[in-house]
């Protein structure tokens, strides 16, 4: 599990960095320690609460007007305001 | 467990409505309770209780409470916390449940779906109620309920919250729910989901969907479309900002001829009771304690209002999110999060609602920061002091087509205001935390839907009942308080100063007299501020009856301009910028926090700033010759 993981985020693009009109598909919820106030476990588990889930279809509709953060994220039927920086912990392809 | 049987003797069935955010739980909750509801708090926490009594087509009373909304048991904020506390039934202020009704949004069933599933280990019989149905039929979304009851193993009914006749389906299923009798509570088996389970849940909520749920091809929603104007990086601040403007324009400008109306009356009252009663205590104890001091509070009822009806309507359109995602950034610079916004809103009309609506804040140490800022915003309670002192020390000029002086001043002290509220909260974060890392932020952007006009005026009702009630209590305290220090001991019979001079407040005006002088504050200045501890506002009242001044706000404002001096005048005003003079929003700093330690902190620092303000103002007005 953890090589497949970590042999995805070769290849995929964080959301955190994703410009408005991006779409893709989450390869997998990876939150770092340190890079957010949560713990990482909990940082996951409030990610997939809000629809972030492995192969889920995603797409950043609209970017803050004062330095492009936080972005809405459209997921499923949802739309989700999220800062760039909590965002870097979904992996996307 | 405390009962495992869902007869309690009573026949009353005891639901709770839960579900996620914005799934539409309070117009469903509205339309089964209709206006037979009360609002309370929940004991030891200012999170809203909301109860309401209904009666199923069969006769049955049904005892129905609303639930915070939430997205999980996990609970995150004190919200939350009593969600999953009534539903475990550990809550001791609260009854047990007999039913669950777990809200979803027909047009976005999952994180309705994955709560359900996360509810069934907690013990209680569940009902799904698939709401909003007919946005979702009118969307060309085909759900097949059969088969989601079958899939998901648990009763579901279909719902339109907003129309009788979208209400009939709820009612005769929870008739033959109750004719079944409803299975008593098991011991619940709820843990804290880990994030295995939480993606498992929402796998199989997915599973359903795809089976249960025909969505036609995606086109551009309504939604999206209003989206791409309000939330566009160039037009979406300048709306926000046009939003905001339209909404002061609409408190001050708007609810003067109301506010002319309600003095008028309550002139009329106090001139009624004159002319009864004879010359003496009791005429003064009504004329000049009771209806002078809740008189001058009662009088910003329609501004209250009015704040309230336009945050009510943005809440329910959907748009309150949008100005917290607009708004993010620049609350993050300060070390807030974007949904600090609606609380700092709020507290424009008034501190307190501001501050209980803090608890959408999940972020602990965000929360506390925000709670503690809020007073700083221009509450109404200020207006009538500022109206007072700009209209004795500013001049009426014209600086500009359709811009006055005094607006302007008015207009610099609401941005003061903000600006200070800002500033604390970034100093804080820089002194204090410095090395932590933000909150994460993550809101939900619901579909706009128009505002239910029942929803609204029931929610306007509330809140007015709140502000008469504290009007009816604190403030008619206090102005009785004020009346008697002012009024005992009686002058001697040789006196030649007005009464006051001779009364307990002004001996309390001259003991405080030595601490405010350097900031220019006259003793009368201080005699008025004692009663203005109550409530801001008291202190015009108060101010008027140290001057002896009657004839309303013209006359008071011409004497202070002959007894103060401008710098003097300015130093007031920039002091009721920054103090703490609200016994109310102190309570309710205290009640929110759990502690008065916190209180005591906003109390310190808050009149720490406006002594430094207000010194620093008397001075460089009387060194620049005012």
């Amino acid at each position: 599990m953890e090589l497949r993981q970590i042999d995805a985020t070769d290849r995929s693009l964080s959301l955190g960095e994703a410009r408005r009109g991006y779409r893709g598909r989450v390869v997998c919820i990876l939150p770092i320690a340190g890079n957010g106030r949560l713990a990482p476990s909990e940082m996951e588990r409030r990610l997939i609460e809000m629809g972030f889930i492995e192969g889920v279809e995603v797409s950043v509709i609209h970017e803050g007007p004062f330095g492009r953060d936080p972005i809405a994220v459209r997921v499923g039927e949802a739309t989700v305001a999220m800062r760039r920086r909590d965002a870097m912990a979904i992996l996307t392809e | 467990m405390r009962d495992m049987t869902t007869d309690i003797g009573d026949g009353i069935i005891r639901v709770a409505l839960v579900g996620a955010p914005n799934c539409g739980k309070t117009s469903l909750f509205n339309a089964l309770t209709g206006a037979n509801q009360r609002v309370g708090n929940y004991s030891g926490v200012t999170v809203e209780r909301k109860v309401g009594m209904a009666q199923t087509p069969a006769g049955r009373t049904l005892r129905i409470t609303d639930l915070p909304g939430t997205y999980s048991l996990r609970a995150r904020s004190p919200d939350e916390v009593v969600t999953r506390e009534i539903i475990l039934g550990t809550r001791a202020d609260a009854e047990p449940i007999d039913l669950l009704m777990v809200v979803v949004d027909a047009t976005h069933l999952r994180p309705g779906l994955r709560l359900a599933r996360e509810l069934r280990d907690c013990g209680l019989p569940l009902l799904i109620v698939v709401n909003m149905i007919d946005i979702a039929r009118h969307r060309g979304i085909e759900i097949d309920l059969d088969l989601l009851s079958q899939e998901i193993d648990l009763p579901v009914v279909a719902s339109t919250a907003v129309r009788r006749a979208g209400m009939q389906d709820l009612w005769s299923r929870l008739d033959t729910l109750a004719t079944a009798g409803l299975p008593p509570r098991v011991a619940s088996g709820w843990a804290p989901p880990t994030a295995a389970d939480l993606r498992a849940a929402l796998r199989e909520a997915d599973r359903v969907i795809a089976l249960s749920v025909r969505t036609p091809e995606r086109r551009r929603s309504l939604s999206e479309w209003i989206d791409g104007v309000l939330l566009h990086p160039v037009a979406g601040p300048i709306i926000l900002l046009l939003i905001m403007f339209a909404m002061f324009q609409a408190v001050f400008a708007g609810a003067a001829p109301l506010m002319d109306a309600i003095s008028a009356l309550i002139e009329g009252v106090s001139a009624t009771i004159s002319a009864v009663l004879p010359e003496g205590l009791l005429r003064g104890f009504l004329v000049d304690g009771v209806i002078a001091g809740v008189g001058s509070v009662v009088v910003f009822l329609p501004q209250i209002i009015i704040l309230f009806a336009f945050i009510l309507i943005l809440e329910d359109l959907g748009y309150m999110a949008r100005a917290a995602f607009l708004m993010d950034r620049i609350m993050g610079h300060a070390g807030l999060h974007g949904r600090a916004f609606i609380p700092l809103l709020s507290s424009f009309a008034c501190a307190i609602p501001g501050i209980m609506s803090a608890r959408v804040i999940d972020d602990e140490k965000d929360r506390l920061t925000t709670i503690l800022i809020a007073p700083l915003m221009t509450c109404s309670a200020r207006i009538p002091v500022y109206t007072l002192l700009i209209g004795a020390f500013v001049p009426a000029r014209s600086i500009g087509p359709g811009i006055g002086l005094q607006g302007l001043v008015m207009f610099g002290l609401f941005a003061a205001g903000v600006i200070s509220a800002l500033l604390v909260a970034f100093v804080s974060r820089m002194l204090f935390r410095r090395h932590e890392i933000a909150a994460p932020l993550m809101l939900d952007l619901p579909d706009y839907k128009v505002p239910q006009a029942r929803g609204v005026l029931l929610g306007l009702w509330q809140r007015a009942r709140a502000f008469l009630r504290r009007a009816g209590t604190i403030i008619f305290m206090a102005s009785v308080a004020v009346w008697v220090l002012s009024t005992f001991p009686y002058a001697p019979a040789e006196a030649t100063e007005p009464a006051i001079n001779y009364s307990f407040a002004a001996m309390i005006g001259h003991l405080l007299h030595p601490l405010l002088a350097p900031i220019g504050f006259s003793w009368e200045i201080c005699v008025a501020l004692v009663p203005g501890m109550a409530a801001r506002e008291v202190a015009v009242a108060g101010l008027s009856t140290v001057y002896a001044v009657s004839g309303g706000e013209g006359a008071l404002g011409t004497a202070l301009a002959t007894h103060w001096s401008l710098a003097t005048g300015v130093s007031l005003i920039v002091w009721y910028i920054f103090a703490p003079q609200c016994l109310s929003t102190l309570a309710v700093i205290r009640r929110e926090t759990g502690s008065a330690r916190w209180m005591w902190i906003a109390v310190g620092y808050m009149f720490g700033l406006a002594y430094a303000a207000s010194f620093l103002a008397y001075h460089l007005v009387q060194s620049l010759g005012g």
